[in-house]
């Protein structure tokens, strides 16, 4: 009986391919769209870490030449026999490649593809020709040479023996840097004394960068959970029609005496399948969507951290199982609502559309008040939620909570619309919208959820770029930017910069713990820069004045936020109390930082002398303005920065940020439209029967045709329309919420009318591009088959 | 000290790992190999012979602070060569790995320097003798000598008196460490009378006591059956010292070797078997750190114990060394290495 029960549960497939079709699409593009975004997410990270890890780029001291010159090797061997624990480095470019080279010996743990703790045959990498460590996409730029191929390898880098690099770079002798190992031996002499050329370049540390790039991932990240939430949707949706459609079979089949265990285990078997072959296509869907978005992600990480993200994806395993899992929990999810309806469903029920409404009006009440518990929370959450945890569970609330809303906030709107009708047209329009919810709902929910999310990721990325662009302009207001390496040189600098510039503004710090806190206290020159450029989030009367007078402190967010300080609070530094009198935000310092006046600065941190200075100048002058003070002063040219340059790079990188936003943006978009496309398809062959009698009356099909099409749009405007205040509270939940839990820092949020039309107008677009074809199926339906309906009851 | 260090043939910390000890009886091809009837030529020999695979200078120290408290200190400088030529620059393939040690009671600090011959990082000069890697260095005439390591968590500079002649181990220095015949170059300063300065860090510890150098290399120093070894360097009250190994092997069986040697440096060598060497207790770790040393011609029997059983060498390739207390038939003191217990 097992056979025979699954041969008649098959065949129904095999009578309706497009039925099929749309089960194992709804499934593999839910998967797809998981898989492609985790997949992206990865690949950055593992290109990022990659790169980080080959240079140790960020992550340790180093000494270079203050002139920019190569570094000799016996400098090298004269630091060592010093007991300076220094590794040398040489770099340069062959055939388009960064050849990296490094002595595997001495180099700090985790710098290189060598690590002598890893493995790996040191003799081969030590003598003879070499070898060099690159990934496949590089090494076949260098058929020349030994390759040992390795994914692990950063993007265009080649990595090998200093000596191996020397020789290939035609650089005998020279090193470009040393590596400061860390836990440097008791005893040895300065630096100065040794080599008095060399400057050390203090580690980027984790600390900026690292968290810019985490906040980057985490949107990202954000972004996965959405794309899962909407894939969910769709395979629910899938799922669920899948089963609609067959309960003629299912009554058929019980009626002839099936056991309803066994039925409800064979259709359980049978979907698992299907998952589990969605799954794999998905998987590939998604390798094939990431693989076509990397370059964005790679250019935009590029951008960001200057290092190279490979622009090729490599196939991880943790992606197959994830979104296998996916489609399979996704279905298990979805059939198990099913089966239990089919468990449920008395003997002989039949699958009349009206019927169906009917007893989803049933469910409405139950989805009704989970959607009203779900939103509830979510809305306690706001106020109250604090923490990683409670971000993403109010967001999940939200999120879900709107989407079981829907269905019911459209049959609202539709009721009141269908009263407010005239023409008989227009009555039966509206109740066959009516009725047709049901089918629709899980496509609307899938929409609502990816414009909803489209709103919301843009609109955290775009106030993101908006803050940050404030932020560059009050912190990098002045013109050029110097670092001294001692006192003469400080003094030199001043006395040059004398009549030449408006203002020279110190930068000076102290590191302290305020509140428990670490703090970097900055002692602030009065001028007017200050005063024009930084925003506050909160503050006092006159800020600055009383700041500059020395009675008064400015913290910053991160710092107000985690030792519970606010305007008007008094904390002390060196035994002396000062009021906070504002709070400005800082964004991308992961730690406390507070202003004082430069007087009271130099009453309290006497030792504490300037090694940084602002200059505020006519931009046009920058340039001169460097070169005469290397010339006079002998201050190169690599210790002044200027801001211009920064602030275009920094700029620069959330351009980049926008274009993958956007990509999977347009992705969620059409996912979404592919869902309504196989909700109408579906809904049409059992549409027939409705449609008969309004073609019997004397509307032509063209007319019917053209109603779906309307209705299609309709429906779409309409939960766009909830999607707009939907995505803007996930927005705020992201920066407001999520942000503060990461990062410690909240983003002010701006709104984007403009933005948004544009993307209302794509979600209408996207649902009238789904409803063309089935309208056009509709329109051109056999009057025999409209006949048909009145002949028997099919 | 025989075979001692032959760990490192490998310097590769990554191939010895992936070998284990045993990886020391790699093959000896295109290197030189010891022969019977060595002619040691001195200051030369003092330097380095870069035609063999693997080489040694292995101090090890008993010192006594003021207060009567017992430190051990270790030195060491390896040679590892990746093919029988000294060569210049980055491709020499000589490769140098430095181990210093300080131990305490109830301490052990360890730290480690590798380094590439060829470009001034690393290597021993014999005429002056100096022998370095990075700042550690050993250097001076053999008569006197002085020595320094340092490291984040300790550091020493220590001068070193010879009080008595080299000494050569097996026969007149060619040291049998099988039944097979494998075998290295193997000569001992034991008579050094050191003191110095411990930087620790709870401040600088004034000490005194008695080191013992070893100078030993070699191509293919162990058979291809032998995964380890315990070496023991013991120094008695009386004046008399001995020097004896046992290598451990797979088949269970042991293969041992001794080196009594007199106060005026006169050397009895003792061949596989009349040293005998057993386990009687082991540390958290199970590495033995109590053994019972028996060599029957010299009426000796006792009991070798650790001063600190945690004097576990946390190097690319670990192993034990620690200063070690001698009870029993003789009373004294020595240092012990354990190899092949990872």
């Amino acid at each position: 009986m097992t056979r025979a029960t699954l041969q008649a549960l098959l065949s129904h497939w095999w009578r309706n391919p497009l039925q099929l079709f749309t089960l194992l699409a709804g499934l593999a593009l839910a998967t797809a769209l998981w898989s492609g975004v985790q997949a992206i997410n990865a690949e950055a990270r593992a290109s990022y870490d990659a790169a980080a890890a080959t240079l140790g780029e960020g992550q340790y001291d180093r000494l270079v030449r203050r002139d920019g010159q190569p570094i000799a090797q016996s400098t090298y061997v004269q630091l060592r026999r010093a007991g300076w624990l220094v590794s040398p480095v040489v770099q340069g470019r062959l055939d388009g490649v960064r050849i990296v080279g490094v002595e595997p010996l001495t180099a700090p743990g985790g710098i290189g593809p060598v690590a002598p703790a890893e493995g790996g045959d040191i003799t081969a990498f030590l003598s003879g020709e070499g070898q060099l460590f690159a990934t496949a996409e590089t090494a076949g730029q260098l058929p020349d040479l030994n390759i040992i191929v390795t994914p692990e390898a950063a993007p265009g880098t080649a990595v090998t023996d200093i000596g191996v690099a020397q020789r290939l770079l035609d650089r005998t002798d020279q090193i470009d840097s040393l590596i400061i190992v860390p836990g440097q031996p008791k005893g040895r002499a300065d630096i100065e004394a040794i080599a008095p050329e060399l400057v050390v370049i203090r580690a980027q540390g984790t600390s900026d960068i690292g968290r810019l790039t985490d906040s980057f991932h985490l949107n990202l990240t954000a972004f996965g959970l959405l794309a899962f939430a909407v894939g969910i949707f769709i395979v629910n949706g899938a799922i669920g029609l899948a089963f609609e459609q067959r309960r003629p079979v299912v009554r058929t089949l019980r009626a002839l005496g099936v056991p309803l265990r066994r039925l409800v285990v064979l259709m359980a078997a049978e979907l698992m399948l299907f998952a589990v072959v969605a799954g794999i296509i998905g998987v590939g869907l998604g390798y094939v969507i990431a693989a076509l978005l990397l370059p964005d992600v790679a250019a935009t990480l590029r951008g960001l951290y200057g290092a190279d993200v490979s622009g090729t994806l490599q196939l991880r395993p943790a992606w197959w199982v994830s979104g296998l899992v996916i489609a399979l929990g996704g279905t298990a999810i979805a059939a198990s609502a099913a089966l239990y309806q089919i468990a449920k469903m008395p003997l002989l029920a039949s699958a009349q559309p009206r019927a169906l409404a009917m007893a989803a009006g049933k469910r409405a009440v139950v989805q009704g008040i989970l959607a009203a518990g779900l939103l509830g929370l979510a809305g306690v959450m706001m106020f109250t939620a604090n923490g990683l945890v409670g971000g993403f569970t109010l967001l999940a609330s939200l999120l879900i909570g709107a989407a079981l809303a829907l269905p019911i906030i459209l049959d609202r709107v539709l009721a009141v619309a269908s009263r407010t009708a005239q023409s008989v047209t227009g009555q039966w329009f509206w109740a066959d919208t009516r009725q047709q919810l049901p089918g629709l709902s899980l496509a609307l929910m899938a929409l609502l959820l990816a414009m909803s999310a489209n709103v919301g990721v843009s609109t955290m990325v775009s106030s993101f770029r908006l803050t940050f662009t404030d932020f560059l302009e009050q912190r990098l207001a002045s013109e050029l930017y110097v670092r001294t390496e001692n006192t003469e040189q400080s003094e030199a600098l001043i006395a040059f910069a004398q009549g030449r510039t408006e203002i020279v503004l110190p930068i000076q710090n102290a590191d302290v713990a305020i509140a428990g806190q670490p703090t970097e206290v900055y002692g602030a020159r009065d001028h007017a820069t200050y005063r024009d450029n930084w925003v506050f989030l909160q503050q006092g009367s006159q800020p600055w004045d009383t700041t500059f007078a020395g009675q008064t402190v400015l913290i910053n967010e991160q710092l107000s936020r985690r030792a519970g300080l606010n305007v008007g609070d008094e904390i002390t530094l060196q035994g002396r109390p000062f009021v906070v009198a504002g709070v400005y935000g800082d964004y991308g310092n992961p730690i406390g930082q507070a202003v004082i006046g430069e007087g009271v600065f130099g009453m309290l941190y006497p030792d504490v002398t300037p090694r940084n200075y602002g200059l505020r100048m006519d931009p046009a002058a920058v340039a001169g303005f460097v070169a005469n003070l290397e010339a006079e002063t002998g201050i190169p040219a690599v210790q002044s920065v200027n801001q211009a340059n920064i602030k275009a790079i920094s700029l620069a990188i959330f351009e980049r940020t926008f274009t993958v936003t956007t990509a999977l943006n347009i992705l969620t978009l059409a996912v979404a439209g592919f869902a309504i496309l196989m909700s109408l398809l579906t809904l049409a062959s059992m549409r027939v029967p409705q449609l008969a009698p309004a073609w019997a009356m004397g509307m032509t099909r063209a007319q019917i045709g053209k109603l779906e099409l309307v209705r299609a749009v309709l429906l779409a405007l309409l939960t766009a329309v909830v999607a707009l205040p939907l995505g803007v509270a996930l927005a705020w939940a992201l920066l407001a919420v999520v942000n503060v839990a990461a990062f410690g820092w909240k983003l002010p949020m701006y709104l984007f009318p403009i933005d948004y039309a544009r993307l209302g107008l794509f979600a209408v677009l996207a649902a009238a591009l789904a409803a063309l074809w089935p309208a056009r199926r509709l329109a051109r339906t056999p009057p025999a088959d409209l006949l048909k309906v009145f002949s028997n009851e099919r | 000290m025989s075979v001692r260090v032959l760990i490192f043939v490998v310097l590769w910390p990554m191939a010895a790992m992936a070998q284990g000890f045993a990886g020391l009886g790699t093959d000896a091809d295109g290197f030189s190999v010891p022969e019977p009837n060595p002619q040691f030529s001195f200051p030369a020999d003092h330097g380095a012979h870069p035609d063999y695979r693997i080489e040694w200078w292995y101090l090890t120290a008993n010192l006594t602070a003021e207060d009567g408290t017992p430190y051990g200190l270790q030195w060491t400088l390896f040679r590892s060569a990746l093919a029988p030529e000294e060569g210049d620059g980055w491709t020499a393939p000589q490769l140098w790995m430095g181990h210093a040690a300080v131990t305490t009671p109830d301490a052990h600090f360890v730290s480690e320097r590798l380094a590439r011959g060829g470009i001034g990082q690393a290597g021993v000069t014999s005429d002056p003798f100096e022998a370095w890697i990075d700042d550690w260095t050993l250097e001076g005439d053999w008569d006197r000598m002085r020595m320094t390591a340092s490291a984040p968590d300790f550091a020493y500079d220590m001068a070193l008196t010879a009080q008595g002649p080299l000494i050569f181990h097996g026969d007149a220095g060619y040291s049998v460490k099988s039944g097979a015949g494998q075998a290295s170059y193997y000569y001992s300063q034991p008579f050094f009378a050191i003191e110095g300065v411990l930087q620790l860090s709870d401040g600088d510890i004034p000490v005194t006591g008695n080191a013992w150098l070893d100078r030993e290399w070699s191509s293919q120093p162990l058979a291809d059956n032998q995964t380890g070894w315990d070496w023991f360097s013991l120094s008695f009250e009386d004046g008399d010292k001995m020097m004896g190994f046992r290598l451990q092997q797979t088949d269970g069986k042991n293969f041992t070797s001794a080196t009594w040697i007199t106060p005026e440096g006169e050397t009895t060598p003792y061949t596989d078997g009349a040293l005998k060497a057993t386990p009687l207790a082991v540390n958290n770790a199970d590495v033995p750190v109590r053994w019972r040393v028996e060599l029957p011609d010299r009426g000796l029997d006792v009991t070798v114990g650790a001063i600190n059983e945690d004097a576990w060498m946390t190097t690319s390739v670990p192993y034990w060394e620690g200063p070690v207390t001698v009870t029993g038939s003789h009373a004294g003191i020595g240092y012990l290495e354990m190899t092949g217990y990872e």
